[in-house]
């Protein structure tokens, strides 16, 4: 059963030390992610509201919702060696497509003010509580809403990738931040009011807190733990797809497009499947962004949007999905919170005068292009997060160092 | 026709006012590509410090010392913009450079975001470019008029310069090939300044023509004219001068049209929709020239 | 020639604009053999390489590959003015073909390539097993969810086993461009092979090695042809091994076939001797 699972996470590695290294990195991360399940029920439900946790689980949520974003982005860019700058536009059509979706029928008057309660008279999760209940309803509901979100902007990108994917590296960066902008017209476009809402906001749908199941008068809250559930498992499919005989084939194509294509792969075919697939994922993301954000507005998904998640991946370590990870939950962390106080004026009591609103940005692009310029590799370069390697790495600088001593020793005779 | 042409009047001149100013930005862009074969991402957001540095000196100096100011800061800081943040990638991959370029434009737009607090910056007026003037019954600014002729008179200076100088065969010869140009002992940094620096300098031109039709600046100005000028570049065929030109007239003359037809939503859309069809026709824009990979 | 062609080239004319690249070039090359085409450098034999694997679309002509047209063509648009080569008018009636090069690898044709292109980031075992993608029996899903467990257990068995035999099984966890530079051509040759081609084109195999290891190439060459029962077909500079090694041989120069024959008769030609030693214009 180990072997298979071994198997199942990277069959490259067959020879019996790696295997055991890979055990070892699996159980590791097995472990942690049980001690993060309850750490994040227990935040749900158990630990009191104050300044520390009302930090806390807004960036953890959205930390989620963007390593799911970067990862997705890691695919085309790190993995396909694709430079497609269209996440925002995709986000927005996943957000978009979850809210549309999702509206209470009783709030679409509300919502779609100007236009006559809009084209679309139903709500997925509201059709489900109808048959299963509340609760089961929304969880369903919602998760339904998200695959469609995925599914239609998978959609997008396949007939966007038709024109697209021929292009050749920036001519593609170029193409695909204008889809982007080009689709974001169109969702702010009034003509079309009656689905989008035109330039207003879509509100009212399911969001996070939504994610709670009602036991008698005490209710099991998950709108942290959701978010990190959908956006883990993404990872995770991503993940099992680049290490499979797939994702060979892309890093193949990023490596040398003519090679691969000398030796069977057909560029267009896999290109499309990396750009369809990453786009999918983008989709999940924006409908885990609205659910987060509780409104939806095709003005913020800019191209300042695409720009900071490429950010993520270049501070991450462009080809490391761990890297992205980590990358996404320190760029929230240090944008949301831990460099508030560069816009607050002070830090503690004493007051800085050159410290004011958007301080905190300038000081975190010039941290950007500091790593973009002497850190090229990012947090992690190419590589994974392992237990196993660091120990490997540990172990072989420990020996080196006995052989310098050595040798040191040796020359002192 | 020439109902059309009557009805669409005000928008075509102003088209081809706005086409003018794109022309000077394109131009920025155009020659880095043809060096460096980069997209120079901050290049729009130079364009709006620009603007930004001319609301401040003029806040406190008299006009005829803001303009040269804002000439000499904006050349100046695409000739670090350069030094900086794209020299030491000089040997990396492309994308890592482009990146770089992304990295500044954010920086650009936070510093402005910054200085700025986010709130629109009222632009000043510039006695005679904000003047109004009646063209074929049309009232406009003066800028309208000046702009066509200003952007001509630099273009042609600027092919002679690339023509007839020593440091326009450089730049020829390294856009060309650039490693061979090395070879034959060109200074290649030096060649690439001066690229920035012309492209600045226009840039900052275009900022003077551009930001007098509008009521104000804010740190995203430029992201979207920096644009346009982009696709108007390839439009022509990235690498070539009068290429950008004529794309850039021609985006310019198309977007107004169509805000005047009562698209405004749909003008960027409508530009973006040209670059794709035109990178899917012909890659290489109108005057662009063909590259085949080796195998 | 009697036997069964593997391969067959008819009148292909590749054309760059006003460059004639390969002028109305023929072959044939037959099941089983080992066949060189040589000529200076610039003669064009890349050239024609790309157009039978697909990387160019010929201007002219036709390929025929186990006795079925796999790649066909004639001037069109603007080359129709141009066209500077011969029998304009003899594939107008035909069905044009352009296969991409990956087609025409599922097909059985494989190749290497002059200046080498192995994938840089990835190990050698990597690097051969990739190549066994295209004919695996698998899809995204079944590839991402581990449906194919069976397929790609298959699929490692029979690279391991290539590199086995190769002799590059101790290298197999190496970054593939961390080889040295003999076995970076050994490892794009078992590239190859593991796309299973009926057809083996080599690209300058033996540039950059020294005696001994072209010695061994030679021996190597054979052994796969007859281990794989193979077709090969070689462009190669190292005279030596071209003789020792080729059935037939095909010379070009500027484009175009001057001279074909076994190995002594096409070493005593006298338009091959001039085309290598160069003669001058007014002799």
């Amino acid at each position: 059963m180990g072997k298979r699972i071994n198997e199942m996470i990277n069959p490259a590695l067959r020879n019996p030390e790696e295997q055991k290294a890979k055990k070892l990195d699996l159980t590791v991360a097995a472990v942690l992610l049980a001690v993060l399940l309850v750490f994040l029920i227990v935040l749900d439900n158990v630990l009191p509201q104050n300044s520390f946790t009302l930090m806390l689980i807004p960036v953890l949520k959205k930390g989620a919702i963007y390593s799911l974003a970067c990862v997705s982005m890691n695919l085309l860019n790190g993995f396909t060696g694709l430079f497609s700058l269209g996440q925002a536009g995709f986000m927005l059509v996943g957000a978009y497509t979850y809210a549309i979706f999702s509206i209470p029928s009783g709030q679409h008057n509300a919502v779609y003010q100007y236009f006559d309660g809009g084209a679309i008279k139903f709500s997925i999760p509201e059709l489900l509580s109808g048959v299963l209940g509340d609760t089961a309803g929304s969880f369903l509901g919602s998760i339904i809403c998200i695959i469609l979100a995925g599914l239609v902007v998978a959609a997008f990108a396949a007939l966007i990738g038709i024109p697209v994917l021929r292009l050749k590296s920036d001519y593609l960066a170029i193409a695909s931040l204008g889809f982007a902008e080009i689709i974001r017209a169109i969702f702010q476009w009034n003509g079309l009011g009656a689905v989008t809402n035109g330039s207003n906001l879509l509100r009212k749908y399911t969001a996070f807190s939504n994610m709670k199941i009602d036991i008698g008068s005490f209710s099991l809250k998950f709108s942290t733990l959701f978010p990190f559930l959908i956006a883990g498992l993404s990872i995770l499919v991503i993940v099992l797809l680049i290490n499979s005989s797939y994702g060979r084939a892309f890093k193949a194509i990023r490596d040398d497009e003519i090679a691969a294509e000398a030796m069977g792969i057909n560029l267009f075919k896999h290109k499309m499947l990396s750009f369809v697939i990453s786009s999918f994922f983008a989709g999940v993301a924006g409908a885990l962004l609205a659910m987060y954000q509780t409104t939806v507005q095709a003005s913020t998904f800019n191209t300042t949007m695409t720009y900071e998640i490429l950010l993520m991946v270049v501070i991450g370590g462009i080809g490391s999905i761990s890297g992205s990870c980590i990358a996404a939950f320190l760029y929230i962390a240090c944008s949301e919170w831990w460099l508030r106080f560069l816009d607050s004026g002070a830090i503690g009591s004493i007051s800085v005068p050159f410290f004011r609103d958007g301080f905190r940005k300038v000081v975190f692009s010039v941290v950007i292009m500091v790593i973009v310029l002497f850190f090229s590799k990012g947090i992690m370069g190419d590589k994974e997060l392992s237990l196993s390697r660091m120990i490997k790495k540990s172990k072989a600088k420990r020996a080196a160092r006995a052989e310098a001593k050595a040798a040191e020793g040796g020359e002192a005779k | 026709m020439s109902e059309f042409f009557a009805a669409n009047l005000p928008y075509i001149l102003s088209g081809i006012s706005v086409g003018g100013q794109y022309a000077l930005i394109a131009i920025g862009y155009t020659m880095v590509y043809g060096i460096l074969r980069l997209i120079n991402f901050a290049h729009g957001d130079v364009f709006m410090v620009a603007g930004l540095v001319m609301i401040y000196m003029t806040a406190s100096l008299p006009m005829y010392i803001s303009i040269p100011i804002v000439l000499v800061a904006t050349v100046v800081l695409g000739f670090i913009i350069e030094r900086v943040a794209y020299k030491p990638l000089r040997s990396s991959p492309r994308m890592s450079v482009m990146i770089s370029a992304i990295g500044v434009s954010y920086l650009l737009q936070n510093c402005a975001l910054y200085f700025t607090g986010g709130l629109p910056q009222p632009y000043p007026a510039i006695p005679f470019l904000s003047d109004s003037i009646t063209v074929f019954g049309a009232t406009t600014k003066m800028v309208t008029v000046i702009t066509p002729v200003l952007t001509f008179i630099l273009v042609v200076a600027l092919v002679l310069l690339i023509n007839h100088t020593k440091i326009g065969m450089a730049m020829r010869a390294v856009s060309k090939d650039f490693e061979t140009s090395q070879l034959m002992g060109i200074k290649i940094n030096s060649v690439i300044s001066a690229t920035f620096i012309i492209g600045s300098a226009l840039a900052a031109i275009g900022s003077l023509l551009y930001f007098t039709n509008y009521a104000s600046v804010n740190p995203m100005s430029g992201s979207l004219p920096g644009l346009r000028a982009f696709v108007a570049a390839v439009f022509g065929g990235i690498g070539s001068i009068p290429g950008a030109v004529i794309g850039a007239f021609i985006i310019g003359i198309c977007e107004n049209i169509i805000k005047g037809a009562g698209w405004t939503a749909f003008s960027d859309a409508f530009t973006f929709v040209l670059l794709i069809v035109i990178l899917m026709v012909k890659p290489t824009g109108i005057f662009g020239e063909k590259a085949t990979d080796k195998v | 020639m009697s036997e069964r062609n593997v391969l067959h080239v008819e009148n292909i004319t590749m054309q760059f604009g006003g460059v004639v690249a390969v002028n109305n070039l023929s072959l044939d090359i037959p099941e089983d053999k080992i066949i060189a085409l040589i000529g200076p450098n610039g003669a064009g034999k890349t050239t024609a390489f790309n157009c039978i694997t697909g990387v160019y679309q010929p201007t002219n002509g036709l390929v025929e590959f186990m006795g079925k047209p796999m790649v066909c063509g004639f001037p069109k648009g603007k080359m129709r003015k141009q066209y500077k080569g011969d029998n304009h008018e003899l594939y107008v009636k035909q069905k044009t073909l352009s296969p991409t090069p990956d087609e025409i690898t599922k097909l059985g044709i494989a190749r290497t390539f002059q200046n080498i292109r192995l994938w840089k980031s990835m190990t050698v075992f990597e690097n051969v097993l990739i190549a066994k993608h295209m004919r695996a029996r698998q899809n995204v899903f079944s590839a991402t969810f581990r449906g194919n467990a069976k397929e790609e257990r298959r699929m490692r068995e029979e690279t391991m086993a290539l590199l086995e035999e190769q002799g590059l099984e101790k290298f197999k966890d190496e970054l593939a461009t961390s080889l040295p530079y003999g076995l970076q051509r050994r490892l794009e040759i078992a590239r190859a092979l593991a796309t299973d081609p009926k057809l083996l084109l080599l690209d300058e195999p033996a540039a950059g090695m020294n005696p001994q290891e072209t010695q061994e190439l030679a021996d190597f060459i054979h052994q796969i042809r007859d281990k794989y029962k193979l077709t090969v077909f070689l462009i190669e500079h190292h005279m030596d091994l071209v003789m020792k090694i080729s059935d037939y041989i095909y010379v070009i120069d500027f484009g175009s076939k001057i001279a074909e024959g076994v190995p002594k008769d096409v070493q005593s030609n006298q338009r091959v001797i001039d085309a290598y030693l160069g003669v001058s214009e007014d002799e």
